[in-house]
């Protein structure tokens, strides 16, 4: 074989390998979606959204307590989180200097790295214990200090492609600066900061870790915000985790249904921001 | 031209407000708004200080007692009140380790096809469909991982792994199907999505003139991906994987749910494991004593340094190759 | 006063070569009467200097821009020219690092001494790109009046109106009120801008470069809606188009390398200048 043809083949092989390789990245996303479907159907019924738990052994029952305790909690979330997250998206993006928007930057992409399980030990430490028991305030807490810096990252970011034509065009007639971001900068980046603070809240919907010592879970419905709620993910654990079949069975249709609920966001979210994106580089 | 005129006669007094300067140099509103964005972007900065602050008072007891030896004693008896981290650690290296192995190739692989050689509408269609994954919460990957990864490999993979590598330390012993290699396999999958979406993003910020430039002098296209653009996006592609290992070293769930969470230290990658998220997630709430909850926040800790190190160096080195792709455009 | 406008705007196309584009900027320069030396002076400038970091790109600039007439600022890209011009409302604030040097009054205040909006409400600017906010057209010309709480309800009507008149955008917006300015085609929307500046009645209006991103009929509109403000505000226009300030300025300043060269009425510019580099740059050998 000559060197020109060996050249080629390996051309071709190597396209050919890593095109496998992008086919097998792509397949356990197929294989879950695909296990989930057939799996979690098949389980789900109308009960599963309106009826409690039962006891074991008993078959039957639901997740209604769980799926509004995950809503419970994802409104605590995004009360202590989003606030100061788009108002210091703000600050980096309008009104930083140097120094700041340096450390509150660092700050934020390290926060975002840190396992989840850790920050469910530091709500532990600041909100369980002082207050002696698991509650949805703790639980909320945790997921709000995953949510806080990817909120803060992403309203910085959209702000950020809001052009300088436009600030300058309010200042230019007189506007003051607050004035100017809230009635020119923020509108014009509106749905790009709405979406990313939907897909935030897409990703601590399916935090387990840090829930695990901090909201706990609850059989009933929760008699009050500092009381231990009950929500989706714990239960898609506790129940994988035990050695019942109705349970699995149920535990199949939770991660149905939060899956569903997560792919959903993100799937129109994406295209969301794609369109948007677009838009931004024809003007 | 006018040369002089009353109004400038004694020169004009400039007062450039000094007094707001402190204010970020604005006025009234402006700096009321200006110091409530910068209170929450504060924020941010704070919540990371006091969870260092939190996770090292609360971890003092073990680090008195134990010191460093915590991290290499193999016994752990919280009914002795004896805490040593090795399994945990060894778990968790373990697993991360086959996880890379296993991801690597694949993910590298999978981005130079996704970057150099598929068309463009398919690169971005199989990019959202791997990003997507990265998407799915972690217990659903447990869930799976415990209905379907765990029997798979009791009866189907583990066997036909044994039957070919038996003779080797690392395939030897019962398969009980949780355990270091399904942790493994399921982190494979989960960290999949972090190298393969960042180190497409490095290999498609290698400038066109470059890829050009190989091309014209008659390489294949394989040979301009290799010898051209792979050395200029090398450590950009290395930061992805850094990237990789710190998720995979920190992921709780889907490990806990497969890892089989016996404290052991064995050399069979059949046999159950534990690693130190999945230790924090069983035993936190039970862990009755001072001493013992203190040695979990520690291990807490440790996990929370080694995060840290790693994202930090896997951003610089991404940093690094941008510039250096900038330098090369 | 308003001059004739038909006189003015004589030639709209613009020839591309320097040469003829030299001749014809002089002959439209001739037709013009000389400009009153007694006219009203609006701003004084006195030895500005303009730095970013330790940068130093204005050096010791006076000129006098007269009231109701259209001042011209022209020179080769990177002279100072829209330096200058974002010093007048002080639009260089939001450049870290900038720092300016000098005397500069707007009648009889000191700009450096006036609180930003109101500094800002006088003097209004137009800039190179249509900039449009992300509003109806009528919240786009309402926006300042609102911000400065000139106008309500009716009035407020009554103002976006007037306005949108004055920049000669009323006949084809006024069905379209509440559709989004982004609809606009970008000579429009320039317009709506003019509008939108001309809302809070400016006493000075700068222009940046104003028909730099526009077809030439377009330009010739605005070039148009330039003389019929002319008589309720002063204007200072940047341009890079020789013709351009030929066609419209009272006054013409030229700037080379952060300096102003000469600043003289526009005939004597055109057609006699005093400075060898004016001559060198007017008929084309650089720039």
């Amino acid at each position: 074989m000559n060197r020109l043809t060996w050249r080629r083949v390996v051309n071709a092989v190597m396209s050919v390998v890593t095109a496998l390789c992008a086919l097998t990245a792509v397949t356990p996303l197929l294989f879950v979606l695909g296990f989930l479907a057939v799996k979690g159907v098949s389980s789900l019924n109308w009960a599963f959204f309106t009826k409690l738990p039962v006891p074991i052994g008993e078959t039957g029952g639901g997740m209604a307590n769980a799926i509004v305790g995950s809503g419970q909690l994802l409104l605590l979330a995004a009360i202590f989180g989003v606030p100061p997250g788009v108002l210091g998206g703000i600050y980096l993006s309008e009104f930083g200097g140097w120094t700041v928007p340096f450390f509150v930057r660092y700050a934020a992409d390290l926060l975002v790295s840190v396992p989840s399980i850790v920050i469910g030990i530091f709500a532990y430490a600041v909100v369980v214990l002082p207050m002696g028991h698991f509650s949805a305030l703790a639980g909320g807490f945790a997921l709000s200090v995953i949510l806080l810096p990817i909120v803060v990252t992403n309203t910085e970011q959209f702000l950020r492609t809001v052009p300088v034509w436009l600030r300058e065009g309010s200042l230019a007639l007189g506007a003051g600066h607050w004035k100017t971001i809230v009635s020119v900068v923020v509108p014009a980046g509106l749905q790009g900061i709405l979406t990313g603070i939907l897909l935030a809240l897409a990703r601590v919907a399916g935090e387990t870790a840090p829930l695990l010592f901090t909201a706990f879970n609850n059989a009933y419905w929760a008699r009050g915000w500092n009381q231990p709620v009950s929500s989706l993910p714990f239960m898609i654990y506790y129940y994988a985790q035990s050695a019942y079949d109705d349970w699995h069975r149920q535990a199949w249709a939770a991660a149905l249904v939060l899956l569903a609920l997560v792919l959903l966001i993100n799937i129109l979210s994406r295209l969301v921001l794609a369109r948007k994106m677009a838009a931004r580089r024809a003007a | 031209m006018a040369t002089s005129n009353t109004v400038l006669a004694g020169g004009l007094p400039r007062k450039p407000r000094e007094r707001w300067r402190w204010l970020g140099g604005t006025r009234g509103v402006d700096s009321i708004a200006w110091l409530v964005t910068l209170i929450a972007a504060l924020s941010v900065l704070a919540v990371t200080v006091w969870l260092v602050v939190e996770l090292w008072q609360r971890s003092k007891l073990p680090r008195d007692k134990f010191g460093f030896s915590f991290l290499v004693d193999r016994v752990w008896d919280p009914v002795f009140g004896h805490f040593g981290a090795l399994p945990f650690v060894y778990g968790t290296l373990v697993t991360s380790a086959l996880a890379m192995i296993i991801a690597v190739p694949l993910g590298v692989g999978a981005a130079i096809f996704l970057a150099e050689l598929a068309p463009r509408r398919l690169s971005d269609t199989l990019t959202f469909l791997i990003e997507l994954l990265a998407a799915v919460p972690s217990v659903v990957f447990g869930v799976v991982g415990i209905f379907v990864v765990v029997p798979w490999v009791r009866t189907s993979f583990g066997p036909f792994l044994k039957s070919l590598f038996g003779f080797t330390p690392l395939f030897q012993g019962p398969i009980y199907g949780v355990g270091f290699l399904t942790a493994g396999l399921v982190l494979a999958i989960m960290v999949l999505p972090f190298i393969v979406s960042i180190s497409r993003e490095v290999l498609l910020s290698v400038p066109v003139e470059l890829r050009e430039g190989a091309l014209a002098l008659g390489s294949t296209h394989w040979e301009s991906t290799w010898k051209v653009v792979m050395p200029t996006a090398r450590t950009g592609i290395l930061g992805s994987i850094f990237l990789a290992l710190a998720r995979a070293l920190g992921e709780t769930m889907a490990v806990t749910m497969v890892i089989g969470n016996d404290p052991k230290i064995m050399a069979s990658l059949f046999a159950p494991g534990y690693s130190i998220a999945a230790v924090i997630a069983n035993e936190f709430t039970e862990a009755t004593g001072e001493l013992f909850r203190q040695s979990l926040i520690e291990l807490g800790l440790v996990l929370f340094g080694v995060t840290v190190v790693l994202h930090a160096l896997a951003r610089l080195l991404v940093q690094a190759t941008a510039q250096k792709a900038k330098g090369a455009a | 006063m308003i001059p004739s406008t038909a006189a003015k705007v004589k030639k709209v196309t613009e020839p591309s070569d320097p040469q003829t584009a030299h001749e014809a900027a002089k002959e439209t320069a001739r037709e013009l009467e000389p400009a009153r030396a007694d006219a009203s002076i609006k701003i004084r400038a006195r030895n500005v200097n303009f730095y970013y970091g330790h940068k130093q790109v204005l050096e010791g600039i006076s000129m006098d821009i007269r009231e109701r007439k259209i001042t011209a600022l022209i020179g080769p890209s990177g002279c100072g020219k829209t330096t200058f011009l974002r010093i007048l409302n002080r639009m260089y604030e939001t450049v870290k690092h900038a720092r300016p040097e000098g005397e500069v009054a707007l009648d009889q205040d000191n700009i450096f001494d006036l609180a930003l909006p109101n500094l800002r409400r006088r003097v209004g600017m137009v800039f190179q790109k249509p900039n449009p906010f992300p509003k109806s057209i009528f919240d786009n010309v309402a926006y300042g009046p609102r911000v400065h709480g000139l106008a309500h309800g009716s009035k407020l009507v009554e103002l976006v109106e007037q306005s949108l008149r004055a920049a000669a955008l009323w006949d084809e917006v006024k069905d379209s009120l509440q559709k989004s300015a982004f609809s606009l085609s970008g000579g429009q929307q320039q317009r709506l801008s003019i509008a939108r500046a001309l809302a809070i009645d400016p006493e000075v209006l700068l222009l940046d470069e104003p028909c730099s991103a526009l077809d030439p009929i377009s330009t010739a509109k605005i070039e148009e809606l330039l003389f019929s403000i002319e008589g309720r505000c002063t204007l200072v226009i940047v341009t890079h188009n020789m013709a351009q300030a030929a066609r419209v300025a009272d006054y013409t300043g030229f700037f080379l390398m952060g300096k102003l060269i000469e600043f003289n009425d526009t005939k004597t510019i055109f057609t006699n200048p005093a400075k060898k580099e004016t001559e060198d740059y007017i008929t084309g050998r650089f720039g």
